[in-house]
């Protein structure tokens, strides 16, 4: 008894301590991206080059999820809403909850997947192979060249990714809406357009850049942390889908929580 | 008492020429792993030394103290005369533009083609007058390992033996006057082995370059080297050209020169 206790403490407290080693590591990583990031020169090129990149490697996948997300999203609130005599408010139901919430999140949490894993296990395979040590004696700054520009790309692109997932599930939403009831477009977007307000659109499009500068930070600090051998590099790139999902998640609710004390909700 | 460890502390005073790189109790530790104890080494223009020694010993490591890409804990290390650990961001880029280092695993960038590889270092190498066309130098860089074929192909078109050369050709690039080879047969087979040998003489004897060697390959050492280095416990074990060496008594040696 006392030592299945002792057990789980220990596995309460290892928990504990590699959770706080993380976040030192995070810390530290931070810490040096804008102590080597911030001074010229800037790397132009590198940074356009890796916006493409996300954007090419994510813009179907998000596409895709946004529009079932707003197709099912009325197709599943409009029995309840047409109970209620409320049908007439779906296309005002839809775009709050796309533009706060779904198309912000669902941006993020895809990017976190596909984006942060693909940073971590290419700044991992290169720092095994040596190519980082590479750059490093030929004149380049690899903190500026690799990580700042990544994860510059990752704050500017998850922004851009969100507003076009926004539109996308919002046709998806109008899609759902003719499913079972002719509606008519103008009409629709009408409806959407009028139910959005400032206090909508501000703070879900701010939150998306710290979304975006979390799973480049994530990404990138897991990466090029990553242990020697191949099998480091799985587990960064492992480790960082994790780290950057759950910080998508708590960097939402921290701003809904701000949102809210500012009267913003 | 053949086989007591000399660790020589080298004195330029005995010889009255300037070493190009002085390494002088040098240290380096990971936690509670000692790496390197007290090395000591000096290398004068125009030698060949090879370091050889049990995997995990410390070599890389050694090396990579030498171009600034490792810092040490303790201890002096001079390259051209100037102190390393002194020397600001700029400082040390200009100095490594004047080493090159051939990595064990290559290095070469995977995102890039063999061509964009070779001119990394001349475009990155920004405050460097490069004296030449660009395109020029990539094509006889390439010459120079016998690949220029192999200008638009992607590193993972490569073979283990043509991504060795390509490294090679790319650490070459900016006409070092020290090269560090770190392994650079290690893992091939014994016919690309003896042509990596081979185009490591040919460059030396080009380009007149002072190299430092890591190698277990004592073929590759045999005829490169003009004094050979043995690391061992974190010091330099002994020391001294092939045909002294095979001659000791030492069981270390002994092990390394067996076959
Ligand atoms: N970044 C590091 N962190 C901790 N230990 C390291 C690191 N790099 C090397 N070491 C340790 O230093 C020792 C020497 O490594 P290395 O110089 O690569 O050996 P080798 O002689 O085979 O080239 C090894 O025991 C290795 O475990
Ligand atoms: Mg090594």
């Amino acid at each position: 008894m006392a030592a299945e206790l002792n057990k789980r403490k220990t596995l309460f407290s290892k928990g504990l301590d590699s959770f706080f080693e993380g976040c030192a590591e995070l810390a530290g990583f931070t810490a040096q991206v804008f102590k080597e990031g911030i001074k010229p020169p800037y790397e132009f090129r590198e940074i356009l080059s890796q916006c493409y990149e996300i954007g090419i490697k994510s813009f179907i996948l998000v596409g895709v999820t946004a529009f079932i997300l707003g197709l099912v999203l009325v197709m599943q609130s409009r029995p309840t809403m047409v109970e209620f005599g409320a049908g007439s408010f779906l296309p005002a139901m839809s775009s709050i909850s796309i533009v706060r919430e779904i198309g912000p999140l669902v941006t993020a949490l895809i990017c976190a997947g596909k984006i942060g894993s693909g940073i971590s296990a290419e700044l991992g395979s290169m720092k095994v192979t040596e190519q980082i040590d590479a750059m490093e004696v030929s004149g380049t700054n690899p903190f500026k060249y690799l990580v700042a520009t990544r994860i510059t790309a990752t704050t500017l692109m998850i922004p851009i990714l969100t507003v076009y997932a926004d539109c996308i599930s919002l046709m998806g939403a109008f899609t759902g809406s003719n499913i079972k009831d002719q509606v008519n477009i103008h009409f629709f977007f009408n409806r959407v357009f009028e139910a959005l307000a400032y206090k909508d659109i501000v703070p879900s499009f701010t939150k998306t850049f710290f979304f975006g500068f979390a799973i480049g930070l994530v990404g990138c600090t897991k990466g090029y942390n990553s242990k020697k051998g191949t099998e480091g590099v799985g587990k960064a790139a492992n480790a960082s889908v994790v780290i950057a999902m759950l910080s998508v998640i708590v960097i939402d609710m921290v701003v809904t929580q701000i949102s809210s004390m500012l009267g913003y909700l | 008492m053949e086989s007591v460890a000399q660790n020589i502390i080298p004195s330029k005073s005995a010889t009255g020429i300037e070493p190009v790189i002085e390494i002088l109790h040098l240290q380096k530790a990971f936690g509670s792993n000692v790496v390197l104890r007290d090395f000591n080494l000096s290398i004068y223009p125009g030698e060949n030394i090879v370091v050889m020694g049990k995997s995990g010993i410390g070599k890389t490591i050694l090396i990579k103290c030498i171009i600034g890409l490792v810092k040490p804990d303790g201890g002096t290390m001079r390259v051209f005369g100037q102190d390393i650990s002194k020397l600001d961001h700029r400082e040390l880029d200009e100095l490594r533009m004047r080493i090159g280092f051939v990595f064990q695993s290559s290095a070469l960038y995977d995102s890039m083609t063999v061509r964009q590889n070779l001119e990394f270092p001349l475009r990155r190498h920004r405050r460097k007058k490069i004296s030449g066309n660009i395109e020029d130098l990539v094509r006889e860089a390439l010459k120079n390992v016998g690949l220029e074929n192999a200008i638009d192909l992607m590193p993972s078109e490569l073979s283990g033996g043509m991504r060795k050369r390509i490294g090679i050709a790319r650490s070459l690039i900016l006409n070092p006057e020290i090269v560090l080879y770190d392994e650079p047969t290690t893992g091939l087979d014994p016919i690309t082995s003896e042509e990596i040998t081979r185009l490591i003489m040919e460059l030396q004897q080009k380009y007149k370059t002072t190299s430092i060697i890591i190698t277990h390959d004592v073929d590759l050492a045999k005829e490169t080297a003009n004094r050979i280095v043995f690391l061992s416990d974190g010091i330099a074990y002994l020391q001294g050209a092939y045909d002294e060496l095979i001659k000791k008594d030492d069981p270390l040696i002994k092990q390394f020169f067996k076959k």
